[in-house]
C-alpha cells in the first residue's frame, strides 16, 4: 500500500528500528515520550515496543526499565507528524504517552 | 480463577475457563462496552461517507477511567498544549474508540461462541488475530479497574494486594489480579 500512497514525501518516516533514538537531528526536534503507571504489565509495554516499533528484544526491555524506574523514557523521534502517529499508536495499546518537542 | 494462556502450536492461544470465570469475564467486558460507548452510527439519511469526516470530541472525557484509555496527545503545560490536545483528539478519538470498542467485541463473541459448547470447564481457543484483540481488551480492562481501585502508585496495588477479606473492595482486586495473570501469560505467547 506505501507503494500507491499519495502522501508528501516529507511524512514519510525513516526505519525507527535502524536510528539511534536518543540522537534527535535538529530538523526533526520532536519526541515520543511514554509515562510509567503501576497497571501496565512489564512485559507488555515491553511486548508493544517490540511490536509496533519494531525495536530488538534486549532494547525494548531496555526501553520499559527505563519507563518503569525513572518514570518516562523518550521512544522515538522524528517529525511532528510521525510522532503524533506514535502517540496515537501507544493510546491504542493502553499505554500513556505524549509527544513533545526535544529542547536539550 | 487458576487458568492461564498456553500457546498453541502453529499459533494462537488456548485457556481454560469455568463458567464463572467465562461469567465474570463477560460481564467485565459488557460493562467496559458500555463505558466506552456506542459507535458513531451514520444518521438515517447521511450519507454513510460523512462519517469517516466527522470528528470526535475535544475535550478529555470527564469519567477518571475514560480519560485514562483516551489520554491527552501533549502535556498540559500551557494554553498551546491545550489547544493541540483538543486537535488531537478531535482528529484520534474516535478511532480509538472504534479500536477499543473492536478489540472487546472480540472477547464476548468469543465468550458466546465458548458459552454454547457446553457446561462445566471449556477450552477457549484464539487465532493469533483473536489473541492480539483479547491483549488490548485485558490491558483496557485493567487499566478501568485501576482506575476504579485509584492505583496510583506501586506502593498503592502492593497495599491492595494484602487487604482483609472483608474489604468491599476485595472482589474487585481479585477480579483486577486475575485479569493481570490472563494477561500475563497471554502476552507470553506472544513474545
Amino acid at each position: 500500500m506505501d507503494r500507491v500512497s499519495v502522501a508528501p514525501t516529507e511524512i514519510e518516516r525513516t526505519e525507527p528500528a535502524a536510528e539511534g533514538f536518543a540522537v534527535v537531528e535538529p530538523d526533526v526536534p520532536w519526541v515520543t515520550i511514554v509515562h510509567n503507571d503501576p497497571v501496565n504489565l512489564m512485559s507488555y509495554v515491553t511486548y508493544v515496543f517490540q511490536t509496533y516499533f519494531g525495536y530488538s528484544k534486549d532494547k525494548a526491555h531496555k526501553l520499559m526499565l527505563d519507563v518503569h524506574h525513572k518514570g518516562r523514557a523518550i521512544v522515538s523521534s522524528g517529525t511532528r507528524e510521525e510522532m503524533e502517529r506514535d502517540v496515537q499508536a501507544m493510546h491504542g495499546f493502553g499505554l500513556w504517552a505524549t509527544l513533545s518537542q526535544d529542547r536539550n | 480463577m487458576s487458568g492461564h494462556f498456553e500457546a498453541l502450536p502453529g499459533g494462537g492461544a488456548a485457556v481454560p475457563l469455568d463458567e464463572v470465570e467465562i461469567s465474570i469475564l463477560r460481564s467485565l467486558a459488557v460493562q467496559l462496552l458500555e463505558l466506552i460507548g456506542p459507535g458513531d452510527e451514520p444518521p438515517v439519511g447521511e450519507d454513510p461517507l460523512a462519517g469517516l469526516f466527522r470528528e470526535g470530541p475535544s475535550e478529555p472525557p470527564s469519567d477518571p477511567a475514560l480519560a485514562r484509555l483516551f489520554p491527552n496527545a501533549y502535556a498540559d503545560d500551557d494554553e498551546e498544549l491545550r489547544a493541540a490536545s483538543a486537535e488531537f483528539r478531535r482528529f484520534t478519538e474516535t478511532d480509538l474508540r472504534d479500536r477499543k470498542r473492536g478489540d472487546v467485541l472480540a472477547v464476548v463473541r468469543s465468550l458466546d461462541a465458548l458459552g454454547a459448547a457446553g457446561e462445566g470447564v471449556a477450552v477457549l481457543k484464539l487465532t493469533a488475530d483473536d489473541s492480539r484483540h483479547w491483549l488490548g481488551a485485558l490491558n483496557d480492562l485493567r487499566l478501568t479497574i485501576g482506575t476504579r481501585l485509584e492505583i496510583a502508585d506501586d506502593e498503592e496495588s502492593d497495599r491492595l494486594y494484602r487487604l482483609p477479606d472483608s474489604d468491599p473492595r476485595k472482589p474487585m482486586v481479585m477480579a483486577y489480579l486475575w485479569l493481570g495473570a490472563l494477561q500475563e501469560t497471554l502476552v507470553e505467547t506472544l513474545m
